[in-house]
C-alpha cells in the first residue's frame, strides 16, 4: 500500500542523506521525497511517499525514528490528510494549440506563468492524481518538460506535527 | 581555560573519563598526537593497523561496559577502521572513533588522503559527526559519548578536519555538563501494563523458555535475569552474544540455541508455549526458517530498540525498555502475583528436557589420538578455572569455544557475532588486557583468522600484554570446509590454508613465547605452563584433528527440530 510519511527533523546537512541511505540500504522504495526548512529554521519537514505491506511500513517508521536527527514523524495515511503537489510544465503552444491548452489549464485551475510565441509554462498544484490527469490530457507531442515537486502532506484537524 | 582544538579533543576525553585510546597516527591527526604527547592522563596504545585499533577499543568496551575509543588518521586510516566500526555496530557495542579529516577548506577537492568518512561510515554507525568549528568540539564529544552509550549502544564516529585542531587557535574551554537532544530520548522504563500482561502469561505457561541475548550483557542485567529465572524455575537458553549473562554451568541452562545450539535448547524452542525473549534480536542464525520458528508459542519480547521488535518474527507481547529495569519490574510483579508457576506442568517439561539432554548432542570422540578442538577448549576451561576472558575469532573454533567453555559471568566471552569478523580476536584481547591488567586473557583462534591481524603481536610486545593465544590449527578454514563437506559434496574449493608460517618461530620473532602441541596428553601440561608465564604472551599452536565438524548444526533455512547431530550422539 502507498503511505505518506511526514517527518520533522533537524535541519542539518547530513540528515537528508541519512534518510535516503536508510531506504537504499534496507531495500525500501521511495516514490517521492520533498524537504524544506520550516518556520523554525533549525527544523526541516520532509514528506516521503513509499510503498510496502504493513510489516515493512512498520519497520520503515521504526527505522526512521531511530535516526538520531529525526525528531518526530507521522504516517499521514493512517488518518485523514491533505496532499498537494506542485508542477511546472512546459508545453508547445503554437497558434493552432494555444486555445486548447489555455482551456485545459483553466479547467484544471492552473496558471500560465510564461509565454513565448511557441510555448507556455503552466504552474499547477493539486493532488498528484490531478497533475497526472492534466499531463494525460495535454497532447503527448506538446509536452516539452515536466517538473514536479512530489507531494507534500499535512494531517487534517487542529493538531500539528510540532515539537 | 583557553585551549586549542587538539587540546580540547584530549581534555574532552579526560572529562568523559576516558583512560585509554587505541590509535595510529597520520597527517590529519598530527596536532592531536602532539597534544597526546604533552599529557599522560589519557594513555595511547599504538596498534599496528587501524582495524586493530577499532577491535581493541571494542574488546575494551565489551569487557568493561565502558565506551572504547579509537583514533585514526584520514583516508586509509579511516577506511582501515571501517571493518572494526561495522563489527561494533552489528553487536551494539559502545565506541567512539575519532577520525582525522583533511583541513575544512580542502574537503571535497580530492585532497591528499581525503575520503568521505561520514559518508562511508554512515550505514555502520549509530551516528556520526563532522566537526566544522573548533567551538563545537566539546559539545560534539559530549553528544557522541551519550549517543554511543545510551539506549541501544553503538559506535559513533567523529570526523575532525585538521584545521579544527590547529594548535595556534585557542578558545575558552568548558565541557558541557548536560546533554539534551530533542530528537533522541531512549526509553528508560518498560510499560507496566505490558509487563503485567507478560507475567500473567509466564505464570500460566506450561512449557516456557527464556531466550536471552546480548542486550542482557549490554545492560549489566545478569543478576536480575538470574534471579527471575531461578524464581520461576524455567529453562533458559542464550544466543551466542548473551553467553555468561546467566551462569553457563547452571542446571537450568540449556546451552546456546540456534544454528550450532544444543539439541535441548532448539527442541525446547520448537515445543515451547511461551517464549520470553530478552535483549535478543531474532537473528537468522537463531531462528532458522521463520515459518517453523516456535510454532506453538506466544512470544514476549523485551528490547530497548522498537525496530528489533517484530522485525523478523511477529511478537505477541512487546515490551520496549531497558532489560534491567524491565526485569526488576517483572520480579516485583511476580512476587506480588497471586499465581505461582504451574508446578506439575513444569515437572513434565523438565522431564522432557531431560530426555532431550540424553541425546548428548555435544559428544565427541574423547579417545582420539589427535587433539580434538572440543577437548582443547575443555582443557582451557579447566586450566583457567572457567574464569578467563576469552576472545575469539570466527570459525569452527569460535563455536567450539562457545559450546565447551561454560561462561558463568558476563563480559567474559568476547566475540564478533553479527558481522563475524575474522581477525577480531587478537586485537580485541589487547583491549581486554589493557582494561584488566591482572586478568587471564585467552584468544581462541584459527590459523586463517589469526593471520588477519597477526601484526598486533607487536602491539602486545610493546605494551607487555601477557595474552595467551590458543590456535586451534586444523590447516583449514574449518567452517568453510564443513559447509563444503555438507553441502558441496566435499569439493574443498580454496578452504585449505596452504603455506602456513611456523607459528612458534613467528611468535618468537615478535619477542613472545611459542609452543607447538600435537598430542592430547601434552596439552594440559603445556597450557598450565603457558598460563604460569604471567608476564609473557604465549602462542600455543595446537595441532587438531582437521576433519572435526561443529555439531549440532541446523542447515540455514531449516527448522529448529531438524538438526545434524554428531556421529557420537545417542540419536545417530
Ligand atoms: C560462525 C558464526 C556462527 C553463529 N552461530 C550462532 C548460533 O548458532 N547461535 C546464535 O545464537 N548465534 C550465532 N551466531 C551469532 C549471530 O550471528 C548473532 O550475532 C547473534 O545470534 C545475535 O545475538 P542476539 O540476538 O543476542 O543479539 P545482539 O546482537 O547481542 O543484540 C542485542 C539486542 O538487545 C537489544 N538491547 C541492547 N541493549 C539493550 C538494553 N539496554 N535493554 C534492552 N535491550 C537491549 C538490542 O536492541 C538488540 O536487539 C553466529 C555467528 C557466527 C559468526
Ligand atoms: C573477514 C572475513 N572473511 C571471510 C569470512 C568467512 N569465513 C568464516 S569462517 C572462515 C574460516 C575460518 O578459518 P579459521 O580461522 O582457520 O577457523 P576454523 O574454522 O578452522 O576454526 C571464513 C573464511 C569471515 N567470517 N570473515
Ligand atoms: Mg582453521
Amino acid at each position: 500500500m502507498r503511505h505518506v510519511i511526514s517527518i520533522l527533523m533537524e535541519n542539518e546537512s547530513g540528515a537528508l542523506s541519512r534518510v535516503a541511505g536508510l531506504f537504499s540500504a534496507r531495500g525500501y522504495n521511495i516514490e517521492s521525497l520533498t524537504v524544506a526548512p520550516t518556520e523554525d529554521e533549525s527544523l526541516s519537514r520532509m514528506t516521503l511517499v513509499t510503498r510496502g505491506d504493513e510489516a515493512i511500513i512498520e519497520q520503515i517508521t521504526k527505522q526512521l525514528n531511530k535516526l538520531i536527527e529525526v525528531v518526530k514523524l507521522v504516517d499521514l495515511s493512517e488518518g485523514s490528510h491533505i496532499e498537494r503537489e506542485m508542477m511546472l510544465i512546459k508545453v508547445k503552444a503554437e497558434r493552432a494549440h494555444r486555445e486548447e491548452v489555455m482551456r485545459l489549464t483553466d479547467i484544471f485551475r492552473g496558471t500560465v506563468i510564461d509565454v513565448t510565441d511557441t510555448s507556455f509554462i503552466i504552474e499547477m498544484t493539486g493532488k498528484s492524481s490531478k497533475l497526472d490527469a492534466f499531463v494525460r490530457a495535454v497532447h503527448e507531442e506538446l509536452v516539452v518538460e515536466v517538473v514536479r515537486s512530489g507531494p507534500s502532506g499535512i494531517a487534517r484537524g487542529a493538531k500539528g506535527l510540532t515539537l | 581555560m583557553e585551549l586549542s582544538g587538539a587540546e580540547i579533543v584530549i581534555q574532552s576525553l579526560k572529562d568523559e573519563g576516558v583512560e585509554h585510546v587505541f590509535g595510529y597516527p597520520g597527517g590529519a591527526v598530527l596536532h592531536i598526537y602532539d597534544a597526546i604527547f604533552q599529557q599522560d592522563a589519557v594513555k595511547h596504545i599504538l596498534v599496528r593497523h587501524e582495524q586493530g585499533a577499532t577491535h581493541a577499543a571494542d574488546g575494551y568496551a565489551r569487557s568493561t561496559g565502558k565506551p572504547g575509543v579509537a583514533l585514526v588518521t584520514s583516508g586509509p586510516g579511516a577506511t582501515n577502521a571501517v571493518t572494526g566500526i561495522a563489527t561494533a555496530y552489528m553487536d551494539s557495542i559502545p565506541m567512539v572513533v575519532l577520525t582525522g579529516q583533511v583541513p575544512s577548506p580542502f574537503i571535497g577537492s580530492d585532497a591528499f588522503q581525503e575520503v568521505d568518512t561520514v559518508g562511508i561510515t554512515r550505514p555502520c554507525v549509530k551516528h556520526n559527526f563532522l566537526i566544522k568549528d573548533v567551538r563545537d568540539i566539546a559539545k560534539t564529544f559530549r553528544k557522541a559519548f551519550y549517543i554511543a552509550t545510551s539506549g541501544r549502544p553503538g559506535p559513533v564516529v567523529i570526523d575532525i578536519p585538521k584545521d579544527i585542531t590547529d594548535p595556534n587557535i585557542k578558545i575558552p574551554y568548558e565541557y558541557p555538563k548536560k546533554v539534551r537532544l530533542r530528537s533522541y530520548s531512549p526509553v528508560s522504563k518498560g510499560h507496566l501494563g505490558q509487563i503485567k500482561r507478560a507475567v500473567d502469561r509466564m505464570l500460566a505457561a506450561r512449557r516456557p523458555v527464556f531466550y536471552t541475548g546480548g542486550g542482557v550483557v549490554l545492560d549489566n542485567a545478569d543478576e536480575q535475569l538470574t534471579e527471575l529465572v531461578r524464581t520461576l524455575d524455567f529453562p533458559i537458553t542464550s544466543t551466542l552474544m548473551g553467553l555468561g549473562a546467566y551462569p553457563g554451568s547452571d542446571k537450568q541452562f540449556l546451552g546456546m540455541l540456534g544454528m550450532h545450539g544444543t539439541y535441548e535448547a532448539n527442541m525446547a524452542m520448537h515445543e515451547t508455549d511461551v517464549l520470553i525473549a530478552i535483549g535478543a534480536r531474532f537473528d537468522d542464525r537463531v531462528t532458522g526458517q521463520i515459518a517453523q520458528f516456535c510454532p506453538n508459542a506466544e512470544i514476549i519480547h523485551v528490547d530497548i530498540d522498537p525496530s528489533s521488535i517484530s522485525k523478523n518474527v511477529r511478537v505477541d507481547i512487546p515490551i520496549v525498555g531497558p532489560v534491567k529495569s524491565v526485569l526488576k519490574d517483572m520480579l516485583k510483579v511476580v512476587s506480588e502475583h497471586k499465581k505461582r508457576p504451574d508446578e506439575e506442568a513444569l515437572k513434565q517439561w523438565w522431564a522432557q528436557i531431560k530426555r532431550w539432554r540424553g541425546t548428548q548432542c555435544l559428544k565427541y570422540d574423547e579417545k582420539s589420538s589427535r587433539i580434538k578442538p572440543q577437548f582443547a577448549v575443555e582443557t582451557l576451561h579447566r586450566v583457567t578455572r572457567g574464569d578467563a576472558f576469552v576472545a575469539s575469532d570466527v570459525g569452527q573454533h569460535q563455536m567450539f569455544a562457545a559450546q565447551f567453555y561454560p561462561f558463568d559471568k558476563p563480559r567474559r566471552w568476547i566475540n564478533s557475532g553479527g558481522l563475524g569478523t575474522m581477525g577480531f580476536g587478537l586485537p580485541a584481547a589487547i583491549g581486554i588486557q589493557i582494561a584488566h591488567p591482572g586478568a587471564e586473557v585467552a584468544v581462541v583462534t584459527g590459523e586463517a583468522s589469526i593471520q588477519m591481524c597477526i601484526q598486533e603481536l607487536a602491539t602486545c610486545k610493546q605494551h607487555d600484554l601477557p595474552i595467551k593465544i590458543m590456535l586451534l590449527n586444523n590447516g583449514y578454514m574449518g567452517m568453510v570446509r564443513q559447509w563444503q563437506e555438507f553441502f558441496y559434496d566435499g569439493r574443498y574449493s580454496h578452504s585449505y590454508v596452504e603455506a602456513l608460517p611456523d607459528f612458534v618461530k613467528l611468535a618468537e620473532s615478535y619477542g613472545h613465547v611459542g609452543m607447538k602441541i600435537e598430542r592430547p596428553e601434552d596439552l594440559e601440561g603445556a597450557m598450565k605452563e603457558a598460563f604460569s608465564l604471567k608476564d609473557r604472551l604465549v602462542f600455543m599452536d595446537v595441532i587438531i584433528d582437521p576433519t572435526e565438524n561443529v555439531y549440532p548444526m541446523i542447515e540455514a533455512g531449516k527448522g529448529h527440530h531438524e538438526m545434524y547431530l554428531p556421529p557420537e550422539s545417542e540419536l545417530v
